[in-house]
């Protein structure tokens, strides 16, 4: 009897290992835009990307606060923040979504391995569908994730003059998270 | 008590609770649930600064709370036109121009310093502005911001024949002001300035060395790029023969300038000359045409965009 109640005990165990979910979290990613549309440079960092992700269902979720991102000139950060992404009415931006090809991922050993990314994206408070490839790195069991998209502007309900003149209709945007 | 005499029952025991723990162990972890969890919390505990109360550092003459950013220098060339009463043939004052050229840095995002160059009596000036208070919403909001500017300005111009000794430190001007404004919405803004202008050396006897006034400026914004401006200083002690001045005009933001147009009473750009030697009335149309022309450049980028690669 007693071994019966020690083998299951032991399957039991095991279970709770195996069903174990890993989260992984920064508050120091970064994320930069690029949308230059002439000669003068329109782009920004932001280097207080909050984002978390979960090993085993590949969830991944990331949160800025728009007003976080530094440019090179305080008079387009003022412009940025009320003309064009009125960050006193959205605060925040946020992406919610899933590595769909988590299964190949093996956090256990260092490696390099091409993700796609699958989730909504939520800017000035419009919510748009984003599907994007990137890259996901483990080293020494931590790992970080690198990415490369584009934006329709105009699709996140952001308005304003300039938009597909000094400042391009699509904005690029660079994900760089690394995780604890 | 228990005994493991009853080892079906011990069995259903240990099953039980080890699915139990399993259950609470291997929970589902749901990011977006703890993303809303986080967001609502952020949002109960943020505190943003107010920016942009004013487009631009200037009302129309006068300071306006607003600094250029850490490592921006803001060029400024300033226009008054003459008199539009003077008519056809100087072409409603088209004809003459008083200028100042003046070049301002931000040494911290706190605090500025400018210096500036009129034609109207060959006068330097130059300044720093601190910001002392900073208006804020959310956790620890507070309802204004507070700036102080000293400005010292000295006039070049050959004084007239004297019968008595005109010495170097009679050339000098001091004025000294405290900035209160607040950002009511992204619409309407409106300051509130003290100001004490003082005179090393008065142009007449009665004239006293201490002159204060009290200015108002307001923006209410017209579109997301057109913002009409007004200033007003009221003297409390005026200079005889000086009316006090009021100016109405236009931001323009043009991607990296800010264009002002206005029309004012003053034929002077610094402090001094706006406030206690404006001779014109508008009731008799000693109004000036002017403009404000101003563009930002970038001398030291902030750290982090110096280390992000594009």
């Amino acid at each position: 009897m007693k071994k019966i109640i020690l083998s299951i005990t032991m399957i039991a165990v095991g279970m709770t290992m195996a069903n174990a979910q890993k989260l992984f979290s920064t508050k120091a990613g970064q994320i930069k835009f690029n949308a230059t549309g002439g000669v003068e440079k329109i782009a920004a960092v932001n280097n207080q990307v909050d984002s978390k992700m979960v090993d085993k269902t590949g969830q991944i979720v990331f949160s800025l606060l728009v007003n976080g991102f530094i440019f090179d000139n305080q008079l387009m950060k003022d412009h940025f923040e009320e003309n064009y992404l009125e960050t006193t009415k959205y605060s925040k931006a946020d992406f919610k979504g899933f590595i769909t090809n988590i299964s190949t991922v093996d956090f256990s050993k260092n490696g390099k391995y091409n993700v796609t990314v699958d989730g909504s994206l939520t800017i000035h408070g419009v919510t748009q569908k984003v599907s994007t490839a990137g890259t996901l790195t483990i080293a020494n069991g931590k790992p970080s994730i690198v990415g490369v998209f584009k934006i329709k502007i105009k699709e996140y309900g952001i308005t304003g003059l300039y938009i597909g003149e000094k400042i391009a209709s699509e904005a690029e945007i660079s994900v760089d998270c690394k995780y604890d | 008590m228990y005994s493991l005499k009853k080892p079906t029952q011990t069995l259903i025991l240990v099953v039980f609770v080890l699915f139990l723990s399993n259950k609470l162990i291997a929970q589902d972890i749901d990011l977006f649930k703890m993303q809303e969890a986080q967001d609502k919390k952020d949002q109960a505990n943020k505190r943003d600064l107010v920016t942009a109360t004013f487009k631009t550092t200037r009302m129309v003459n006068g300071q306006s709370i607003e600094n250029v950013g850490k490592g921006i220098m803001d060029l400024k060339i300033s226009h008054r036109f003459g008199t539009v009463n003077t008519g056809a043939y100087n072409f409603f004052g088209l004809d003459q121009a008083t200028m100042r050229i003046g070049m301002d840095y931000g040494i911290t995002n706190r605090l500025m310093v400018g210096i500036g160059r009129s034609t109207f009596n060959k006068e330097f000036d130059g300044f720093l502005k601190f910001r002392i208070l900073r208006q804020s919403t959310g956790r620890r909001s507070f309802p204004f911001s507070v700036s102080y500017v000293a400005t010292s300005i000295y006039q070049s111009v050959k004084p007239a024949e004297t019968t008595y000794q005109i010495y170097q430190t009679d050339h000098f001007f001091y004025v000294h002001q405290l900035i209160f404004a607040r950002k009511f919405n992204d619409y309407f803004s409106l300051q509130l300035v003290p100001t004490l202008v003082h005179y090393n050396i008065v142009p007449l006897t009665t004239s006293e060395n201490d002159l204060y006034s009290v200015g108002v400026g307001f923006r209410q914004r017209i579109s997301k790029r057109v913002n009409l401006t007004g200033e007003y200083y009221y003297q409390i002690n005026p200079v005889t023969g000086t009316y006090n001045t009021l100016s109405l005009g236009f931001d323009i933001e043009t991607g990296g300038h800010v264009f002002q147009l206005h029309f004012t009473n003053s034929t002077g750009i610094n402090e001094k000359s706006v406030i206690t030697e404006t001779t014109g009335q508008w009731d008799k149309g000693d109004i000036h045409f002017g403009f404000n022309i101003s563009r930002v450049f970038t001398i030291v980028k902030p750290k982090a965009m110096a280390n992000a690669k594009f």
